[in-house]
């Protein structure tokens, strides 16, 4: 039986809001430009980023691609990276324009802004996904053509309008609640759709490399490439082994010194050594493996957290506050005609911000108050809605009645 | 006529209303041939010279740092070079045996104590010198924690010096039936000497205001509603949002700006988000200089909805400032404030009632703050100095009360 590891990796950063106060707002509306020493600059965070990720994962990635024909990947990105390196990091965006040049580098169509317009405003929705087309179009020749939501965010609705909108297959995360019995390592077709196809991240497999690859404390440990092609190969009924992760697990969750390279080095000779194993992109996974069942997924999965909910985002009701104000602004912030206004808007929709106001685990200090640059979720929701009452002052000055 | 005044902080260097009232009441006396030595437990620059000030640290200390706050551990510096944290009430018994010391080389006729980190210090100093100690109640311990009992250290502290006091002074009618209702001191030891306002704190200042959207939402027809103060249990906050909840339900043009910081910071901001006014309720955490004044100006109206609040200065600050208020009767400015809208602070739907009130009519926002301004204006933190130089004169002079 032929097995396909699909990897895809995930490449976002976001405009981080500056420590911005209610003095600020209405005076300066430069949220997203801190000093460049402030956890919260942009442009420091891009240069470390490019620098101790991007650059050094994408040579290896590049020589993986030359050394092995058959190596394959796919990533997002997001708009909002892609523009942060256009402007700070350029040499890192040509190294991964070099790795889509090889042909063997597929991009996933998301949101331009990594938000979670898709629960707020399909209008919006439609059109940052349509922002971000154009934007791989532009740099990377190339039109996606299987898409994923901010934070592999998922449900029927979503494959439904996926399907609508002419895409072969849709991301999700591969959750016991939704597969039920069901292994995540075949593709699927969500209920009440024709034509798509939906692969489910194996998400065990995907976290022994984005998590415990480095943790000595675990059973698995050390994960070398042979014994990693050995369990797939050890599983007997599968065709596809969605591997998915945030891009940042190479060089940056896992550091050099775990030795996660050497393993992506090697991953390439020790599964195609037998013989019907191969790699594909997401949408050559949609292209050639039939769907093996209907998945239905009435309500909302994540790739976040034990719960697998939008709740990282959305569970408290600062995180609830802020973005249903800010979804409120729309139809005058579109009707004002202020593109810079209308894109700091969209900046502030990037799903981030919400999550720094994530007070669930605030008191374990964990992967949470890691990814912030805010010293507490309550500094993070300030700051926001600071910026909030800015983008109304702005409005207001416009003429608009707010 | 010599004062050992005792007392915990002096501005710059405070964390509340305490050291402002100690400072104007000392400048207040020092116009009356009164010479005043004000003895803190830290060393701290202090420029003007209407009075001496010197730092009480235990021998062998060579120097005794504050932190930012007055309640917090200080650092004393050791001789040897060593260094310590010690913590407050480890303080205020560090500061008695040092005030004892100091005594034998002084003379004073009045010893004069300013709550009860000093209070035992004054009755050492009493006892060891026999002269006349006046303790100054500008809270109890009840007040601090926000009406359940405290501590019971700090009440017996409080207790056993108002027994050996021979003059209580209370800073309102409302703490005075709190010493003698906590701690059954009669009623005849007790004086009640209200607190004043400095006027020259009004001197108007250049330039905008400095909260840019706010002065645009108020030309767009939305009221400020202010509160300016220590996130704490004491000031009642609490319900305070939840009487913002019931304004915002009617007239959603209001927004409710809350200035400072305290241990009630995160709960106040979560509040606001789960009754559904993140958008109504802006924190701007503690501010100081023209964002203090300003926080005040901007506003249409300020509350002070306190559980308990023995006097507050800040409603008189806010009159100063041009914005009218609605306080709490269990304050003790009400006592000297009759131009303000008053509320028991548990009474969430009245405290509704009269911010709407204020929001909807500008002109009972701009008859209250005319009157209350004349109010104002008659106040003297002379008036303070000359009740207490009466007392100081009635212990000294054998002159009965």
């Amino acid at each position: 039986m032929s097995k396909a590891i699909v990897l895809y990796l995930h490449v976002h950063q976001p405009y981080r809001v500056r420590h911005y106060t209610i003095f600020d707002a209405g005076t300066d509306h430069e949220y997203f430009t801190a000093p460049y020493d402030d956890r919260t600059s942009n442009e420091r965070i891009v240069h470390k980023v490019a620098e101790k990720s991007y650059i050094p994962t994408n040579k290896r990635l590049l020589e993986l691609l030359k050394d092995h024909p058959e190596f394959k990947l796919s990533l997002s990105i997001t708009g909002t990276v892609l523009e942060q390196l256009e402007k700070w990091a350029p040499e890192a965006l040509k190294s991964f324009q070099e790795l889509t040049a090889t042909g063997r580098v597929e991009i996933v169509a998301e949101t331009y802004h990594h938000s979670l317009a898709f629960f707020y405003s399909r209008e919006e929705f439609e059109t940052q996904v349509r922002m971000h087309r154009e934007k791989v179009e532009e740099l990377f020749g190339q039109t996606p053509t299987v898409f994923r939501n901010t934070e592999l965010a998922y449900n029927n609705d979503l494959a439904y309008w996926a399907d609508q909108a002419g895409y072969k297959g849709v991301l999700a995360e591969g959750w016991d609640k939704v597969l039920g019995w069901r292994s995540p390592n075949f593709v699927y077709r969500p209920t009440h759709t024709e034509n798509i196809k939906l692969l489910m991240k194996n998400y065990k497999l995907s976290d022994d490399i984005a998590f415990r690859f480095g943790d000595q404390s675990w059973e698995g440990w050390p994960l070398t490439a042979d014994k990693f092609a050995h369990w797939l190969n050890e599983t007997p009924d599968a065709t596809n082994f969605n591997l998915f992760m945030d891009y940042e697990t190479f060089g940056e969750h896992q550091w050099h010194e775990t030795g996660i390279f050497d393993f992506l080095k090697h991953l390439p000779d020790q599964w195609l050594k037998k013989e019907g194993n191969s790699f594909m992109t997401v949408s050559e996974a949609c292209d050639s493996i039939e769907p093996k069942d209907e998945v239905d997924t009435p309500y909302t999965v994540t790739w976040a957290d034990t719960e697998r909910d939008l709740s990282a985002w959305l569970g408290n009701s600062m995180q609830s506050s802020a973005i249903t104000a800010l979804y409120e602004l729309q139809g005058p912030i579109l009707a004002s005609g202020d593109w810079q206004l209308i894109e700091d808007w969209r900046r502030l929709q990037t799903s981030d911000h919400f999550y720094y106001m994530c007070t669930k685990y605030f008191n374990d200090g964990d992967i949470h108050a890691y990814f912030s640059p805010y010293e507490n979720p309550y500094d993070a929701f300030i700051a926001f809605m600071n910026a909030y009452h800015d983008v109304v002052f702005r409005l207001s000055t416009k003429g608009a009645r707010v | 006529m010599k004062i050992l005044m005792l007392g915990w902080e002096l501005p710059p260097h405070n964390s509340g209303g305490l050291g402002v009232a100690c400072y104007h009441l000392c400048k207040a006396l020092a116009k009356r041939d009164i010479d005043i030595e004000f003895i803190l437990p830290y060393h701290a620059p202090f420029e003007e010279d209407f009075m001496t000030v010197t730092a009480a640290h235990p021998q062998g200390a060579k120097v005794v740092l504050a932190n930012a706050s007055a309640y917090d551990s200080y650092k004393y510096v050791f001789d040897d070079g060593h260094e310590e944290w010690i913590d407050i009430v480890g303080q205020q018994a560090i500061y008695e045996h040092a005030v004892a010391k100091m005594v034998d080389s002084r003379e004073f006729d009045v010893i004069h104590a300013h709550d009860w980190l000093t209070f035992r210090a004054g009755v050492r100093a009493k006892m060891k010198r026999n002269v006349p100690l006046i303790l100054h109640v500008h809270s109890v311990e009840r007040d601090r924690a926000g009406g359940a009992d405290g501590n019971p250290v700090v009440r017996e502290i409080e207790e056993t010096s108002f027994l050996m006091a021979d003059r209580i002074v209370a800073v309102s009618q409302l703490t005075k039936d709190a010493i003698i209702r906590d701690y059954g001191i009669p009623a005849d030891k007790i004086e009640v000497v209200h607190n004043s306002i400095d006027h020259d704190a009004f001197l108007a200042l250049d330039g905008n205001n400095a909260y840019r959207y706010l002065t645009e939402m108020k030309a767009q027809g939305y009221r400020v509603i202010t509160n300016v103060g220590r996130l704490t249990v004491q000031k009642g906050l609490t319900n305070f949002i939840k009487a913002a909840q019931q304004v915002v339900m009617r007239e959603p043009k209001t927004i409710f700006l809350i200035v400072g910081s305290g241990e009630q910071y995160f709960e106040l901001i979560e509040l606001a988000a789960d009754l559904g006014i993140a958008k109504n309720v802006i924190f701007t955490g503690f501010q100081r200089g023209k964002n203090w004044r300003d926080s005040f100006a901007i506003a249409d109206l300020f509350c002070m909805p306190s559980v308990s609040e023995p006097f507050g200065i800040a409603p008189l600050e806010s009159i100063g400032f041009g914005t009218p208020t609605l306080i709490s009767k269990q304050s003790g400015v009400k006592e000297v404030l009759t131009n303000s809208l008053k509320v028991d602070f548990w009474d969430i739907n009245e405290m509704a009632n009269q911010i709407t009130a204020v929001v909807q009519n500008d002109a009972l926002r701009d008859e209250l703050q005319a009157n209350a301004h004349r109010e104002l204006e008659r106040m003297s933190w002379d008036t303070t100095a000359d009740k207490l130089h009466g007392i100081y004169r009635q212990h000294t002079e054998g002159v009965p009360a």
